[in-house]
C-alpha cells in the first residue's frame, strides 16, 4: 500500500518534470494576473495603484520625517504654488505635497499591516471553524457574532485615548482586533462547502492529518478567494484608518496621514478659503479607494466566472 | 416561529451580560472619577478621599459592577464629570436628533436602492444595469467621509443650497417653521448618507432578481401563461425582496455606527457628535453610557433582522 502510494507520487513528479505547468491547473495568482491583463479598465486601475505606490513609497525615501513635521509658523498657509510649495503649506508651515506623500504611504502601510493580521487570523479561524464544524464551530461563531455586534468605532476611539504609549502599531492592532471577524466568516462559509468534497475525503482515507488537509489540500483551493479578499480588505482598512484619523483619533498627530490632512476640512474656514489643505488628500484617497476596489471587483468577477464553470 | 424568536431572545441575555461587563471594564480603564472634576487648590485631599470612599469607589469590582447595573435598571446612567448633569438628560435630546436623521436616511436609502436594484436586475447586462453598477461601485468604494466632505464643499459651501451645520435654525418659529427648518437641516446629510448606504441593498436585490429569473418556478409560471408583468412582480420580485427585508436590522445598525462621521462633518447635534465632544472633553461617564447604548441598539438591530428573517423565510426556523 505504502509502496504504491510512493510509486504514484514519483510518477506524478516525473510527469510534472516532463511537461512543466501544462498539466497543472492555473494557480489562483496566475488567474488573477491573466484576468486583470484581459480587462483594459482593470489594467488602468492597476497601473494607477502602482504609480501611487511608487510616488508615496518611493517619494518617502527622499523625505526626512522630522524635517517635514517640523513647525515653522512664518510659512503658514501659503496657497497653491506660493513660496516654492507646489501645494501650499498648512497651519504649521509644513509642505502639503510632502505631507501628502508621507501620509499616503502611512495610510497605505496601515491598511496593508492590518490586512496581513486580519487575513492570517481570519484564515486560520475560518479554516478551523469550517473544517471541524460542530462544537468548535459553534463556539467560534458565537465569539465572532459577539465581536461583530460591538460598536467598533466608539470602542477603538476610547481605547486610543486611554492606552498609554499609543502609536501606529497600537492602532494597527486595535483595527485588526475587530477586522478579522468578517474574514473568518467569509472563509468559514466556503470551507464548509469544501469539507465533504471528494478530494478532502480522499485525502482523509489516505491518512492525511487534519492539519495537512486544511493547509495542503483546502488552502490552495481558495487562493483566488484569498487574493480577492486581501485586495478588498486593504481598501476597507485604509478607509477605517483615514476615517479615524479624520476624526482625530487615528494616527498620532506627529505621523502624517491622509485622514489627518482631510481633517482640515473640519474647519469651515479651511473648506472655503484653503482648499489646498484638504482637497489633494481627499482626491488621492478617492483615487486609491476607487482603483483598489476596481481591481478587487475585477478579480471577484473572474472568481465568479470560474465558479460557474465548475 | 415563536420558538425561534424566544430562542433568539434567550441568546441575547448572555450577549447583554458580556456587553455590560465589557463596557464596565472599559469604564474602569478610563481615568478620573466624579470627584476629580471638582478638585481645585482649595479642596482638602482628605475630604475628596472620604467622598470617594462613601461613593464606593474602593469597593471590589464586582460590587461596583452590580451597583452600576442596578443603577442602569433604574435609568441612572451616572452624572457627567464635566457638565455636572445627569447623563440621561444630556443624551435624550441628542438621541432624538439621531433618531430622526436615521429614520429619514433609512427611508431615503430604500427609496433610492430598491428602484435601482430592480432596474439593474431587470435589464441585466444592458446599459441600465451598467449605469447602476457604476453608481454602486462608486458608493461602495468611496470612504463615507470623503463623499460627505466633497458634497458639503460642493452643495453646502460653493452652491449654498443647504445649511452646513446644526439641526434647526435659531430663528425658526411655530410648529411648521421648526419642522421645516429641521427637515431642511437633515435632508442633505440624509441624502449623502443614504447614497452611501444603498450599496448592500442594490447589490442584493440585483443578484436576487438575476438568480430568481432562471429558477424553475419562474419557468413554470411563464409556461402556465402568467403575464410577464405578474411573473416579475409576484414571483421574482417577492422572492428577491426577502434578503432586503432581513437586512433592515443591519441597516439600522450600520446607520448608528456611521452616525459619528456624518454628524461630525455636518456638525449635527446627535449622539455621534455628543460622543466625539465627550471624548475631546474626557467626559468618561457620558462616553460609557453612549457605548452601552450603541451596543444595545446594535443588539436590537440584529435581533430585528433575525426575527424578520424567521417570519418571512420558514426555512431558517429552528425545529
Amino acid at each position: 500500500m505504502a509502496d504504491k502510494k510512493k510509486d504514484t507520487a514519483t510518477k506524478k513528479a516525473s510527469k510534472k518534470d516532463a511537461t512543466p505547468k501544462a498539466t497543472l491547473p492555473p494557480s489562483g495568482f496566475r488567474v488573477a494576473v491573466r484576468e486583470i491583463l484581459r480587462s483594459k479598465s482593470a489594467l488602468t486601475a492597476l497601473i494607477i495603484i502602482i504609480l501611487i505606490l511608487l510616488l508615496t513609497f518611493g517619494g518617502s525615501l527622499f523625505l526626512n520625517r522630522a524635517q517635514i513635521t517640523e513647525m515653522n509658523i512664518v510659512d503658514a498657509y501659503y496657497g497653491w504654488g506660493q513660496g516654492g510649495h507646489l501645494l501650499g503649506t498648512d497651519d504649521g508651515g509644513r509642505d502639503i505635497l510632502k505631507l501628502l506623500i508621507m501620509g499616503g504611504r502611512n495610510s497605505i502601510m496601515i491598511g496593508i499591516s492590518v490586512t496581513v493580521i486580519t487575513e492570517i487570523v481570519g484564515l486560520v479561524v475560518g479554516l478551523v471553524s469550517g473544517y471541524y464544524g460542530g462544537v468548535v464551530d459553534a463556539i467560534i461563531m458565537r465569539i465572532v457574532d459577539f465581536i461583530q455586534i460591538l460598536p467598533q468605532m466608539p470602542i477603538i476611539i476610547v481605547l486610543t485615548t486611554v492606552i498609554p504609549n499609543y502609536n501606529a502599531v497600537t492602532l494597527v492592532f486595535l483595527i485588526a482586533m475587530f477586522g478579522w471577524t468578517p474574514t473568518a466568516r467569509y472563509y468559514r462559509s466556503f470551507i464548509l462547502s469544501q469539507r465533504d468534497r471528494d478530494y478532502v475525503l480522499a485525502s482523509k482515507t489516505s491518512g492525511s492529518s487534519n492539519f495537512q488537509i486544511m493547509f495542503r489540500e483546502v488552502l490552495p483551493n481558495i487562493t483566488s478567494m484569498i487574493i480577492i479578499d486581501v485586495v478588498l480588505t486593504i481598501a476597507g482598512n485604509i478607509g477605517i484608518e483615514t476615517s479615524l484619523s479624520f476624526l482625530g483619533y487615528g494616527l498620532p498627530t506627529t505621523t502624517p496621514s491622509l485622514g489627518t490632512l482631510i481633517g482640515f476640512a473640519n474647519d469651515p474656514v479651511n473648506v472655503i478659503n484653503r482648499p489646498w489643505l484638504w482637497l489633494p488628500a481627499t482626491i488621492l484617497l478617492l483615487v486609491i479607494s476607487l482603483s483598489i476596489n476596481y481591481v478587487g471587483r475585477a478579480l471577484q468577477r473572474a472568481g465568479d466566472a470560474r465558479q460557474r464553470e465548475n | 416561529m415563536w420558538k425561534t424568536i424566544l430562542r433568539r431572545l434567550l441568546i441575547m441575555i448572555p450577549q447583554l451580560i458580556i456587553l455590560s461587563l465589557l463596557v464596565f471594564l472599559l469604564a474602569k480603564m478610563m481615568p478620573g472619577d466624579p470627584f476629580s472634576g471638582s478638585i481645585n487648590p482649595n479642596t482638602d485631599p482628605k475630604q475628596i478621599e472620604a467622598l470617594r470612599r462613601a461613593a464606593g469607589l474602593y469597593d471590589p469590582w464586582y460590587v461596583q459592577y452590580f451597583r452600576w447595573v442596578g443603577n442602569l435598571f433604574h435609568g441612572d446612567l451616572g452624572t457627567s464629570y464635566i457638565q455636572h448633569v445627569p447623563v440621561t438628560s444630556l443624551i435624550a435630546d441628542r438621541a432624538n436628533n439621531t433618531f430622526w436623521l436615521s429614520l429619514l436616511t433609512t427611508i431615503l436609502t430604500y427609496s433610492i436602492a430598491i428602484p435601482l436594484g430592480i432596474t439593474a436586475g431587470r435589464h441585466q447586462d444592458q446599459w441600465q444595469d451598467t449605469g447602476v453598477q457604476i453608481f454602486n461601485y462608486i458608493t461602495l468604494a468611496t470612504p463615507g467621509f470623503v463623499f460627505y466632505i466633497l458634497g458639503l464643499w460642493l452643495f453646502g459651501f460653493t452652491l449654498g443650497w443647504f445649511p452646513i451645520s446644526g439641526s434647526v435654525s435659531a430663528n425658526a418659529s411655530g410648529f411648521w417653521g421648526v419642522l421645516g427648518s429641521r427637515l431642511y437641516h437633515m435632508i442633505f446629510p440624509a441624502i449623502l448618507y443614504a447614497l452611501i448606504a444603498t450599496t448592500g441593498t442594490v447589490q442584493y436585490l440585483r443578484t436576487g432578481i438575476v438568480d430568481n429569473k432562471v429558477e424553475d418556478y419562474v419557468r413554470t409560471a411563464r409556461s402556465k401563461g402568467v403575464p410577464e408583468n405578474v411573473v416579475f412582480h409576484k414571483h421574482i420580485l417577492r422572492n428577491s425582496l426577502l434578503p432586503i427585508a432581513a437586512f433592515l436590522g443591519n441597516t439600522i445598525t450600520g446607520l448608528l455606527s456611521g452616525s459619528m462621521i456624518i454628524e461630525s462633518v455636518f456638525s449635527y447635534p446627535g449622539m455621534g457628535k455628543l460622543f466625539l465632544d465627550s471624548i475631546s472633553q474626557r467626559d468618561y461617564t457620558t462616553l460609557t453610557a453612549l457605548i452601552l447604548i450603541f451596543g444595545i441598539l446594535t443588539l436590537i438591530g440584529n435581533l430585528l433582522s433575525d426575527i424578520i428573517m424567521s417570519i418571512i423565510d420558514p426555512r431558517i426556523r429552528i425545529q
